[in-house]
Formats: structure tokens, sequence, C-alpha cells
């Protein structure tokens, strides 16, 4: 367990969140009233058994889905119900993505899908004006994440280990402010998933990124500032930072 | 900026896209070389028919016609002054047209057409259409060259070869008949010498004819001498005819003979003071050549040769008038419709043959008034300016097309229904691109859920597959454009090759006249073709985008 930050200002929050899917005439409770709030620059993993909730907390979290009942917060103010448009700005410029299969555009080259997010967040012509300014932040970031040597490479061509690096790369490119991660280091073996983490928390650590990870390794957990279990769709310990 | 690059690697990816590619490029190139073709016949058509028609025509109610043809002119001259290029003035009359072939006699109905050759050659391409102007051909063989040339202004005279054949015809006629004269001459001792007859005149055409109708022949040809005598024609050329005063003194044996009265005919005489040329598909029939496989022709009456027109006079009630009348050109159009109808005449023989000079005042009367203009595309207007000075109850004003409006008409329609058919094909190739594009929206559920998580928009995702769809049709059409345009480019060679591999022709000109397939590209039409295959593929792409931009993302990235 890492040592704590030192603000203590609510980044990112969830209010009395529930989630229910619809499967048929049944209804099935995922989330049954969870609170949970992240500081900003903390580093929180979010523990627990398949099925207990926690993926579709970080999807909640990121505007991925909307919840049946309570609200998330972004730094107080209430996100989960801005009209389509807006929560598809706040997906591109608040949050960053990290999938457990990584989830690269398959017809695109490691540059390329790096570039994704700027792609979407401007319009063709001031993308175009500007692309030599975003080649170059791409190149940067693909060289922090160590893969400069792939930039001309499919994903098709990676291993996992860069393929989720690559992922990370396409994250921090568009200079998001919270990094959710849904079981980043799922399908890595156990060398290069410590490498992942150990990326994470440089991030952590330099750039202050405030970074929510799903995960159900206990030691990759520990590396955080603090653990969330969930269990049944409730929150079931928390662990503070020692 | 990410749809467009995420569409076109699509399009560079996904082979299974180029099976609609393909199809709307087969369905784009199959109806730019449809309408090119039909375009290309449809304005050949016209052109034929335009041409035998002039740009505007004055035809009178009546068959009768009116008098003072000239005072008309002057008056369309006058209505009209800066429209009108040419006039000439026509007589148009229904007939009856016989002729004897290999001892048959064949009859067939007609349009007889007065007309003046020099003033109606100014009036449409008179001497395009006539067969001693033009060499004929055979493929690419010239069989004959032209007999005259085309500085030469249209008349009535015959051409050297029709002379030589008429004078040769002559003189066996002359044999013939003295040979006939000694048969008879022993056939009054009763010995029996039909067979030499016989044979004879199953060799000889003109010796078979039936009885009855060498009857009905005698009055013709007494009929129309009296006329000839009561009016005299032009006392100019070959209207001149002191000769007919000579009653033929054989002319009960021999009553199709136009040179019964002597022995020693200049040639001149041996002519009919009618004078026609012939539409072609009149005298000539097409049989199939069972030894080359190929399509000949064969006439049945040449430059030179006599008919026989039966028409009907001017005046209550029309009476049928019968001449005899030398056949001086072929005339072909290439408008069957026309070839097989028409026989042009000399206009001032036709007058007098149908009593339209008035007996005390030799004014002459015409049908109809046929105009050229400097401009046709000022024909509405022209029209409309005539249409104020001549009665209706006189004449009828109309331009080639209003007079041909059912033909063409019935062309337009016949190409609109093909275009509709055809364009389902290209609906077909869309209802394709709409199964291919589900296939591709399922496999890509996961992609599009991460674009969704990235930031994309519903509208941009959708945007991604609707440009996809247009980028299908840009490429199918573009594709199949250029495919069409380099298929009427080379028809003709690819006919050649055809014929080559299928052994018999494919376009032969025995049956279509052309001696090559007509093509017209009509920019527009490709245009619209192109337009309309691109639109089909975006809307055909709409549903399956719809899908695309529904996506929860939560559940595309579910896929695993």
């Amino acid at each position: 367990m890492r040592g704590t930050i030192s603000t203590s200002r609510t980044h990112i929050s969830a209010v009395a969140l529930e989630k229910a899917y619809l499967k048929g005439q049944h209804k099935i409770p995922v989330l049954q009233g969870v609170e949970i709030d992240v500081r900003k620059g903390e580093f929180v993993s979010i523990v627990g058994q398949s099925g207990s909730g926690k993926s579709t907390l970080l999807q909640l979290l990121g505007l991925l889905d909307s919840p049946s009942v309570g609200e998330i917060r972004l730094e107080g103010e209430r996100i989960d119900d801005l009209p389509t448009s807006t929560r598809d700005k706040l997906r591109n410029r608040v949050f960053g993505f990290i999938f457990q299969f990584y989830h690269l555009l398959p017809e695109l080259n490691l540059l390329e899908n790096v570039l994704a997010p700027l792609m979407i967040r401007h319009s063709t012509m001031a993308y175009w004006k500007h692309r030599r300014v975003y080649r170059e932040l791409a190149c940067d970031i693909i060289a922090k994440v160590g893969l400069t040597h792939r930039i001309k490479h499919k994903p098709s061509e990676l291993s996992g280990g860069e393929m989720q690096r690559a992922a990370i790369a396409r994250a921090l490119v568009a200079k998001p402010e919270i990094l959710l991660a849904d079981e980043p280091t799922g399908n890595l073996d156990n060398r290069t998933g410590t490498e992942i983490i150990q990326l994470l928390a440089t991030l952590n650590d330099q750039e202050h990124l405030t970074i929510i990870m799903v995960t159900h390794d206990r030691l990759i957990a520990n590396q955080s500032h603090r653990s969330v279990c969930l269990s049944d769709g409730r929150i079931k310990a928390l662990e503070e930072a020692a | 900026m990410y749809k467009s690059l995420l569409c076109l690697r699509y399009l560079r990816t996904r082979y299974i896209a180029l099976a609609s590619i393909i199809s709307v490029m087969l369905g784009v190139a199959t109806m730019i070389v449809v309408n090119s073709v039909m375009a290309g016949f449809s304005t050949e058509m016209r052109d034929r028919i335009h041409g035998i028609l002039a740009d505007v025509i004055i035809e009178t109610n009546s068959l009768d016609g009116v008098d003072h043809p000239e005072r008309w002119m002057t008056i369309a001259r006058n209505a009209a002054p800066e429209h009108i290029k040419a006039m000439t003035a026509t007589v148009e009359v229904y007939g009856m047209v016989s002729f004897q072939w290999n001892g048959h006699w064949m009859t067939r109905p007609i349009t007889l057409i007065g007309i003046q050759p020099e003033s109606k050659s100014k009036v449409g391409p008179l001497v395009d259409n006539l067969e001693s102007y033009n060499p004929v051909m055979d493929g690419d063989v010239v069989v004959r060259t032209a007999l005259r040339s085309r500085d030469e202004p249209p008349g009535w005279e015959l051409t050297e070869p029709a002379m030589a054949y008429l004078k040769d015809k002559i003189e066996r006629e002359e044999q013939f008949r003295e040979q006939l004269n000694n048969i008879r001459r022993s056939a009054e001792a009763p010995t029996e010498s039909r067979s030499p007859f016989d044979l004879r005149s199953s060799s000889f055409p003109r010796g078979g004819g039936a009885n009855s109708q060498d009857n009905e022949a005698i009055g013709m040809t007494a009929s129309t001498k009296e006329l000839i005598r009561k009016n005299p024609v032009d006392e100019r050329g070959p209207f001149h005819k002191d000769h007919l005063d000579t009653e033929s003194p054989v002319g009960s044996e021999f009553p199709f003979s136009p040179v019964v009265s002597k022995v020693d005919l200049e040639q001149e005489e041996a002519i009919w003071p009618a004078r026609v040329y012939v539409g072609s598909g009149l005298i000539e029939f097409q049989f199939e050549d069972k030894l080359g496989k190929k399509i000949r022709v064969q006439r049945m009456i040449q430059p030179g040769d006599e008919i026989k027109i039966s028409t009907v006079s001017a005046g209550r009630p029309p009476e049928a008038r019968h001449f005899n009348a030398t056949v001086v050109d072929v005339f072909k159009s290439g408008m069957s419709e026309y070839d097989s109808n028409l026989i042009f005449c000399n206009l001032e023989y036709l007058q007098e043959i149908r009593g339209m000079i008035a007996p005390e005042t030799g004014v002459r009367s015409v049908t109809s008034i046929q105009i050229k203009l400097k401009d046709y595309t000022l024909s509405k207007e022209v029209v409309r300016q005539l249409k104020a000075v001549f009665p209706p109850r006189l004449f009828t004003v109309r331009t080639w097309e209003q007079k041909q409006g059912p033909l063409l008409a019935a062309v337009e329609i016949e190409t609109a229904i093909l275009n509709v058919l055809l364009f389902l094909i290209i609906a077909v190739a869309g209802f394709g691109i709409l199964a291919i594009f589900y296939m591709i929206v399922v496999e890509k559920t996961r992609d599009i859920g991460i674009l969704k998580a990235l930031g994309a928009s519903s509208r941009g995702v959708m945007t991604i597959f609707l440009s996809y769809g247009l980028a299908l049709g840009i490429v199918g059409s573009g594709v199949g454009v250029a495919l069409g345009l380099l298929f009427v480019y080379y028809i003709n060679e690819i006919e050649d090759f055809l014929t080559v591999i299928i052994g018999r022709k494919v376009f032969d000109e025995a049956i279509y006249y052309f001696p090559a397939i007509p093509t017209f590209v009509n920019p527009m039409t490709v245009i619209w073709v192109a337009v309309g295959a691109m639109a089909i593929a975006v809307l055909a792409s709409i549903l399956p985008a719809r899908r695309a931009a529904q996506l929860h993302p939560v559940e595309a990235l579910r896929y695993e």
C-alpha cells in the first residue's frame, strides 16, 4: 500500500448509486447503494469477485452507462444527467479508459490508435491544421510507454503488454483528469502486469492523475492508495491507506 | 477526422464490401451502355425521320390540296422572315405500286410524294438517301462507287449504268418480239408450237402476264397517254413526248412495254414521263444465304425498270388513276417504315395525273409545303407564327416531331421503362449493401463501443457508416461509369470479338441498316445514373448505420 496523497479535495464521487439490468421480465440488481469518494490525484482500486458489480461501477463513473438511482458527481457537480453530447465530450476530455482486452481499433496502426481521441475531439479541419502538433504529442506519449519502435504496427502485430501500453498511451493523449482502468492486467502474465501497474503508478506520482482501477488481484490492488471492496453490489470494506 | 479515416480503412480492409461495389458497378455500367445504345438508335432514327420530313411541315387538310403554292410560300416567308431557310412544295397522296418479278406481280401500298428534287434537297438531305449518290458497301468493302458526284443536283435523269441496262433490256425485248411474231406466223398453220413460247416466258420476266392483267394494263396505258396528250407537261427534257401521239401498233400484244412504236428507239423515248425514286424496302427482300450463313438482299427492280402506280385523282369523287413510271433511283433512308412505303415522283407529272392543274388557268395545286429553318431550336416559335397566318380549316402546321409524335413518344416511354427496370438492378445492389453492412456493423460492434468510450457521438458513428456507404457508391459508380464508357467506346470491337467467338454476326448491317452500332453518350444521363447509384448506396446504409449509432457502449464492449 502506497502513501497517502496531499490534497483532500473530492474529484469524483458516487452518491447512493444503484443499477439494475433488465433480463427479460426480471430485474437483476447489480449495484445497490454504492457511495464512493475519490480525491484528486488518488489511485483507488476496486476489488471484488466476478459479478460483484465493480466493472459496472467503473462504467457508471466513466459515463458509459447511466445509473438507475443515484448520482455521479465530478468536482461536486452532477454529471450523469447531462445531455448525451455533453457526456460524449466529458468522456473524451475528462476520462481516459483502459480495458482488459485493450480494445484497440484493428484497422488503425499504433500511432493512429493513439491519435483517435484527438481525432474524435476535433473537427476534420481543426485536426488537419494542427496534425503535426498532435502527432508530436502522440509520439512523446508513445515514447513514454516505450513503444517508439512499434509506431507503424497494427494491433495484431503487437504483444499483449505492448497493446496495453498502447491503450494507456491512447488514454493519456487526450490529457484526461481521471484514468479508468478495467482489469488492465487481467490478460497479461505477472511480469508484464507488474510493468503496467508500475507505469500507472508512475503516472499517478508524476502527473497527479486520478486513477480508478478495477481488479480482482489483491497484490495489484495493493499498489494503489486504497482499495474498495465490492460484494453483491455493496461496499464491503474500505481499506484506507495505512 | 476519425470518420473519414475509419471509413477509408474499412473500404480498404473489408473485402466483403467488394461484392456490393461490384454489384453497383455492374448496374451502373449496364445502365450507361443500354442508355447510350438506346440514345444512339433513337438519335439516328430521329435524324432519319427528320431528314425525310423537313423541319416544319404545312399540310392541307384535304388531299385535293390548295392552289397557288407560290402565294402560300410567300405568306409563310412573310410570317417568319428571319427563320425560314428553304421551302419546297410537295403533293402527298396514297396509292399502290405493282411490278413484275420472276413472272409474278407484286402489289404494295405506298405513299406517293411528288417532289421537285432540287428544292427538296435544300430542305432535307435527299442526296444522302439516294443510292446513285452513295457508294454501295458490303461491310467495309466498296462494292460500287457513287455513280454521281455530290455537286450534281438531284433530278430525274437516269444514270449511265441505268441507261445501259434499259437499252440492253429493250434490245432483248425486240428480239423476243420478233421471235414471237415468227412463232405466231408459223402458228397460223396448225402446228404445235407452244413449248418455245413457254420456255421463253419463264426465262424472260416480261412475257408471263396473265390475260386479265394484260387487259387492265392496256386501259391504263391508254388513259395515261390520253392524259399526257391533253395536258402537255413542261416543254423541256424528258417530259417532252411527241412520240406518244403515235399509237403502238403492237400494243395489244405487249401492253407493258414502254417501247412499242419504233424499232430503233432513241433511249430517251423508252422512258416514261413519270419518274420515280422507289423506297428500297418496296423492291427488295432479305434471305439467308445457306452457304455463307449471311443475310443477303435480293433486288427485284433496278433503276431503268418500270413500275405501275395507281392512285386517286383530286376532286369529287376521287377517281382511280393509273400510270407507268420509270425508276430513276432507289431511295434508302434507313427507316424501314419509310423505305418500304415511300415513292417519290416528279411533282409536275403527279399534279397532272391527279388533275391538280386547273384546265383553264393552268394553276397548280400542292398538298404540303416543307420548310427548313435556319435554327431548328426556334421551331415552336415559327409554328406559332405560321399558325397565325395559315387558316386552320385548310392547313395543319406542325414540326416534324409533332407529326411523328406517337412514334417518338413510344420510343421515349420505352427508354423510360427500360431505365426503371435497370435501376431496379441497382436497387438490388442496394439491398446487397444493406445486408453486407448489417454484417459489418455486427462485426464492428466492439469497435463502435470503443469509439463511443473514447467520446465519439452516436451521430459520428452513424456518419462513419453512412460515408462508408457513400464511399462504396462512389467507388462502385465511378468504376461502373468508366467501365460503361469504355464498353460504349469499344462496342463495335466487342461486337467483332463476339462475332468471332459465336461465329455468327451479332449486329448485322443488313438487318439494322447501320454499318456500326450507333451510340450516343448523354453526359446528363451518366451523371444521373452515377448520382442515383450513390444515393441508393447511402439509402441502403441508413438502416445499418442507425443500428450502429444506437448501440449501447457497455453492451458493445461486453462483446468478447
